[in-house]
């Protein structure tokens, strides 16, 4: 019964504090778990196909570098040896390059300061952390860092709490300074990136499938605690959006509910309380603030008691509904008898949103239902980094604000963006000055006074469309906060309509 | 299932009426004291309330609702949630007095619901105003309608406002209702009454003295929600009434979750409810748990399924095995001879119950006044040690029973009293015997007491002698005599006849303090699922999240994913290695080493078909299940988009947690 395993773990066996074995790294224990189970990659990395071989190796380093911040202080002891060894200034030998490791390594801490006792002791341990598993793999023996892993396990608890203000104490983290852009994959839009994902297979389909099954038994039971004064509250890794919906076409197809679909990033508390006034209620007119809204809904619902609503919400802890307003308001609505509500939680703190007043109006009944399957409809609104901001949104947007406006003001605004393209391979350009700006406006016969194009700058800021800096030396600087690829996009479209 | 709705009604009405009961004096004091007011300070209760804010919400409902129904019909209560300003606790305010003095007199009078609807001036002034009106109309109308309720018994009956939850509101607002309403005191007989949670000292620290100087503050401690709990627990589990009973553990996990996290009697009450909900949902007999009339009936009508699951219970089988062979056949195969027996056990169990009740109580007499409580000083806490396992082999009891025999007799005594009140007004008949056999034991200390007065006397006479002769060779021969004989007569017959009660309550425990499990049918009415209760009640959605992630077996069972000793294996689901090597790092994650690390670990899976042809299309889907897996655990909050460097994520969790 996987509901019971998840409830009666110990807390050690859930929260490992990270793997015991401090001097792994993420590309190691990456490296080790691709070898795991019976692959014929063999333990040397000399042997392996060079790709993969090189990927641990180069990543290896980094990783290494942090946790070497974090534990410096305990593998200083057992490395004293290697560091004696070591040239006075590691950082130029660490930069220059390794016949072992590849090339590329830049390391640099995320604020820069200059190099103190410590920074180099740091860089030190960090590089005869290196060389201790570089050596042992060379030689295939028996790895003596196991020995110390040992020794690191017993002090591992005591030092718990040291380690976590050591890591967070100081302001700096060493990362490797390689970006997404060097990678020459170019990055996916939504739309290919949603293409690609429906073509891979999802793993291990049969086992979601019945774990779906299990949850889907307890459907009528769902009903019955609903209607007892209950409320239910979903929670377990995994959408449940598919679940609630099954939940929602078998069960509530006869009667009135409302979906709430909370991941969607411009919903509001407002907005459901009108879905009820407005659908629900069939009550046309408006409400100064939702708690006047909410009070008539608390009346119609006393009133007419024949009057039944289920309320399913999709993600109660997302981003607009988390706010203790919206939660307060929605714990009143969930404690009217009849309404009933079923929702879902997938943040790890998201219980943390509730006070014991909201928790005892909520009256949740809490269920785990983990179901493995991807969000993908919680995470399509979701800007991560990866995925390229289509930009088209801001494209459009251009394109109709300057359609709007004069032929002098339209060009008044190609020739900065002009301006800003040609500089675009220039990271320090602060922008257009406004001076220099208004001799080129000058000259193109776009303006004849600097109040002219003051006034039609404002325009511009009005709209978003450009946006002013001061720089160092007093001087007003323009800069359009669009990309380059949209602006070139926007350029070429307008050369079309002239 | 209407018989758990009983249930439900009986219990809430068990707790209002308690609240009303722990009310009546406050409500009796206030009235004294707010008689007594007549200067410009506002006459004010300060209700402590401790940390329990979930029944607050019930102690006011019934708190107004006495004060209703005894001496004002003008209550307004107040939330700090709908009073932003002092403009919108103005607004709250007049709407619930307007409102309720329509819903008193219930006369549609169109002046006053004019001036409710159109709240424009909601000025104390209007609320002056207002009162007047309505004082004048009341008394107008009272000599001609000649009400009777005896508090009426002052012209104007004051405003009482409630503030429900004193410490959330602002300060500024309070301060300012304060100083505009003692302006208005002597137009406006006001009573204010403030919910406090923490201590009375909050009054003082949100309002500064010259405000507070304008309140006359009467503090009221309202009765501790243990107290409250240990009522709810005496009115529910210990009485034949309700055939539901909770098992051992349950009732553990009730408890726990009450002490431990909430203090709350509303959520007691709650789990109490789904424990219920849960036992007539999953326990197919459970029908038989109704009042004993009921379960006559049932027993007869009972399918044969049913008595298929009867024969079926654990409990039942021990019972057949215990039985004589044609017995136990006629078991299994008659259904009729089953029902007859099962009515039997039935009732068994009932009288089971009854004299359980009463011999636990009578043992809480006698180990509650224990030292050092070893078997705790609630009533409760007896209660569970008695459903675990046969009490009286516990250690506990064992030094409770020596403590119980070195008591002393007054003491004694009132315990044998009070035992002998229990088991007389306990309903069960088979206690005639145990209350004679109490009561000879109460004689019989009496007359030990007759005869101590005797020997009192010599012995007091023998210290007089001590205490005339001054000679220390004497005195010390004395005192060695008197050693002596304490010592010979060690055992009294008052400490033969206190052996001889313990020993009698020790065998009525061992008699009737036999723990539920053991009874055969128990299954009936005990809930017993622990786990399931506390899964609902008391949710942990982090192990949960952290299991899923950590150890996809749990809930996938697939052999592939079996791994030992919090290693996962490379064909896990996508997002569980991703978050398994972000675990690896330090606070900042840089995304191209993360992505590196992934696509690793998912080549190898591949491994060996992925051929040179169609690796650029296997990138880019390894690429987009990373994105994936991270914008998932983003979605779960492990990471946050960070600007602190280009293409880095920040860590939201520490470690492994």
């Amino acid at each position: 019964d996987p509901v019971g395993n998840g409830s009666s773990v110990s807390g050690g066996e859930v929260y490992s504090f990270q793997t015991p074995k401090r001097s792994s790294k993420m590309a190691e224990l990456a490296a080790e778990l691709a070898q795991t189970p019976g692959q014929s990659v063999a333990p040397d990395h000399s042997e392996c196909p060079e790709k993969t071989a090189k990927t641990p190796q180069s990543s290896s380093k980094y990783m290494f570098l942090l946790l070497m911040h974090v534990f410096s202080l305990q593998l200083q002891s057992k490395k004293k040896e290697y560091v004696a060894t070591t040239p006075y200034r590691l950082r130029k030998r660490l930069a220059a390059p390794d016949p072992y490791l590849e090339s590329e390594s830049e390391y640099s801490a995320s604020c820069s300061e200059e190099e103190d006792e410590e920074d180099q002791k740091e860089v030190s341990t960090v590089l005869s952390g290196r060389k201790t598993p570089a050596k042992t793999k060379a030689l295939s023996t028996p790895p003596p860092r196991n020995t110390l892993a040992k020794k690191i396990k017993e002090d591992k608890m005591s030092n718990l709490v040291e380690e976590y203000f050591e890591a967070h104490s100081s302001s700096k983290v060493l990362t490797s300074d390689r970006t997404l852009q060097k990678l020459r994959k170019r990055r996916l839009n939504q739309q290919t990136l949603h293409d690609i994902l429906k073509k891979a297979p999802l793993a291990y389909a049969a086992e979601i499938k019945e774990l779906n099954q299990q949850h889907e038994s307890l459907f009528s039971k769902w009903m019955l605690q609903l209607h007892l004064g209950f409320n239910i509250v979903l929670y377990g890794l995994g959408s449940k959006r598919d679940l609630l919906e099954r939940f929602r076409t078998s069960v509530l197809q006869d009667s009135v509910h409302l979906v709430v679909n909370g991941y969607f990033p411009s919903i509001t508390v407002r907005s459901i309380l009108n879905s009820i006034t407005e659908e629900v209620l069939d009550h046309i007119g408006t409400f100064r603030s939702p708690l006047d809204q909410l009070e008539f809904i608390i009346k119609r619902f006393k009133e007419d008691s024949s009057l039944e609503l289920y309320v399913l919400i999709h993600n109660l802890d997302s981003q607009m509904l988390r706010g203790e307003r919206s939660q307060q308001i929605l714990a009143q609505l969930s404690s009217l008898p009849s309404i009933y509500l079923i929702a879902s939680i997938d943040h790890i703190n998201a219980p943390l949103m509730w006070d014991q007043a909201k928790l005892s109006l909520y009256n949740w009944l809490w269920y785990e239902t983990t179901t493995f399957s991807p969000y993908v409809e919680e995470t399509s609104y979701e800007n991560s980094l990866l995925v390229q901001q289509s930009g088209s949104l801001a494209l459009s947007s251009l394109t109709h604000v300057l359609r709007s406006l004069t032929l002098n003001a339209r060009g008044i605004f190609r020739l900065l963006a002009q301006y800003q393209l040609e500089n675009k391979d220039n990271p320090s350009y602060p922008g257009l000055s406004f001076q220099d700006f208004y001799q080129q406006c000058r000259e193109a016969f776009l303006v004849n006074s600097d109040l002219t194009l003051r006034a039609q700058l404002t325009e511009f800021r009005d709209h978003k469309l450009i946006r002013t800096k001061r720089g160092a030396d007093g001087v007003e600087y323009l800069l359009i906060p669009v990309d380059d690829s949209t602006l070139t996009d926007f350029l070429e479209k307008e050369d079309e309509d002239v | 299932q209407q018989v758990q709705e009983d249930l439900n009604k009986q219990l809430f009405d068990n707790l209002v009426s308690f609240l009303r009961r722990s009310h009546s004096e406050f409500q009796e004091k206030t009235t004294e004291w707010t008689c007594r007011m007549k200067s410009r300070e506002i006459p004010t209760a300060a209700l402590v309330l401790g940390v329990n804010v979930t029944d607050h919400d019930l102690t006011f409902r019934s708190l107004s609702e006495v004060l209703q129904n005894n001496i004002t019909p003008y209550i307004a209560l107040l939330e700090a949630k709908d009073c932003p300003g002092i403009k919108n606790l103005m607004q709250k305010l007049m709407g619930q007095l307007m409102n309720c003095y329509v819903d008193v007199d219930s006369l549609e009078d169109e002046d006053y619901v004019q001036v409710s609807q159109n709240r424009i001036r909601c000025s104390m002034t209007s609320l002056t105003n207002w009162y007047e009106t309505v004082t004048k109309k009341t008394d107008s109308e009272t000599p001609s309608k000649k009400r009777t309720s005896s508090s009426r018994d002052w012209q104007s009956p004051p405003v009482v406002v409630i503030f429900k939850d004193m410490e959330s509101f602002t300060t500024k607002v309070l301060q300012d209702f304060i100083v505009i309403s003692s302006q208005h005191i002597r137009e406006l007989p006001l009573v204010l009454i403030f919910g406090i949670a923490t201590s009375p000292m909050i009054i003082h620290s949100l309002l500064p003295h010259s405000v507070s100087s304008l309140l006359c503050i009467e503090l009221f401690q309202s009765l501790s929600c243990k107290e409250h709990l240990s009522t709810i627990i005496d009115k529910l589990l210990l009485t034949a009434q309700f055939p539901f009973k909770l098992g051992e553990k349950v009732l553990q996990v009730l408890i726990n979750i009450f002490l431990y996290h909430d203090l709350s009697v509303q959520n007691f009450i709650k789990g109490f409810q789904l424990c219920i909900v849960e036992h007539f949902y999953s326990q197919p007999l459970s029908v038989l748990c109704c009042q004993p009339v009921d379960a006559k009936k049932r027993v007869n009508s009972l399918s044969h399924d049913q008595c298929e699951n009867i024969r079926k219970l654990p409990s039942f089988r021990r019972y057949v095995e215990s039985q004589v062979s044609e017995k136990q056949i006629a078991l299994l195969t008659a259904d009729s001879f089953l029902k007859e027996i099962t009515q039997k056990l039935l009732e068994d169990l009932r009288v089971y119950h009854e004299n359980y009740v009463s011999v636990l109580r009578c043992l809480h007499v006698f180990t509650s006044s224990l030292p050092k409580y070893p078997l705790g000083k609630q009533i409760r806490e007896l209660h569970c040690a008695c459903l675990e396992n046969r009490v009286w082999e516990t250690e506990e009891y064992e030094s409770s029973l020596q403590l119980a025999r070195m008591l002393n007799k007054s003491d004694l005594v009132t315990m044998l009293q009070q035992c002998v009140e229990i088991f007389v007004s306990s309903s069960g008949n088979e206690f005639d015997k145990t209350v004679e056999k109490l009561k000879e034991f109460l004689t019989q200390f009496q007359k030990l007491e007759a005869e101590a007065f005797q020997e009192r006397d010599v012995s007091v006479s023998s210290q007089k002698e001590l205490q005339k002769k001054t000679d220390l060779y004497h005195l010390q021969k004395t005192l060695l005599e008197l050693k002596e004989s304490r010592r010979s007569k060690k055992l009294t017959k008052f400490e033969m006849l206190r052996f001889e009660v313990v020993d009698y309550i020790d065998s009525l425990v061992r008699n009737y303090l036999v723990p539920a499990d053991h009874k055969t049918l128990h299954e009936i009415a005990y809930f017993n699922t622990a786990s399931v209760l506390r899964g609902h009640l008391n949710a942990a959605p982090r192990i949960a999240l952290h299991t899923a992630l950590n150890n996809p077996y749990c809930y996938l069972k697939n052999q592939a994913l079996k791994s030992d000793g919090g290693r996962i294996s490379n064909k896990a689901p996508d997002i569980c290695i991703v978050y398994k090597l972000h675990l690896e790092c330090g606070r900042l994650i840089n995304l191209v080493d993360w992505l590196e690390a992934f696509s690793t670990v998912v080549m190898a899976v591949e491994g060996p078909n992925a051929d040179a042809a169609s690796s650029d299309q296997v990138d880019d889907i390894i690429h987009a299940r990373f994105i994936r897996a991270v914008s998932e655990l983003e979605l779960l909050g492990f990471i946050k988009p960070s600007k602190r460097k280009t293409d880095h994520v920040a860590r939201l969790t520490w470690g492994g947690c």
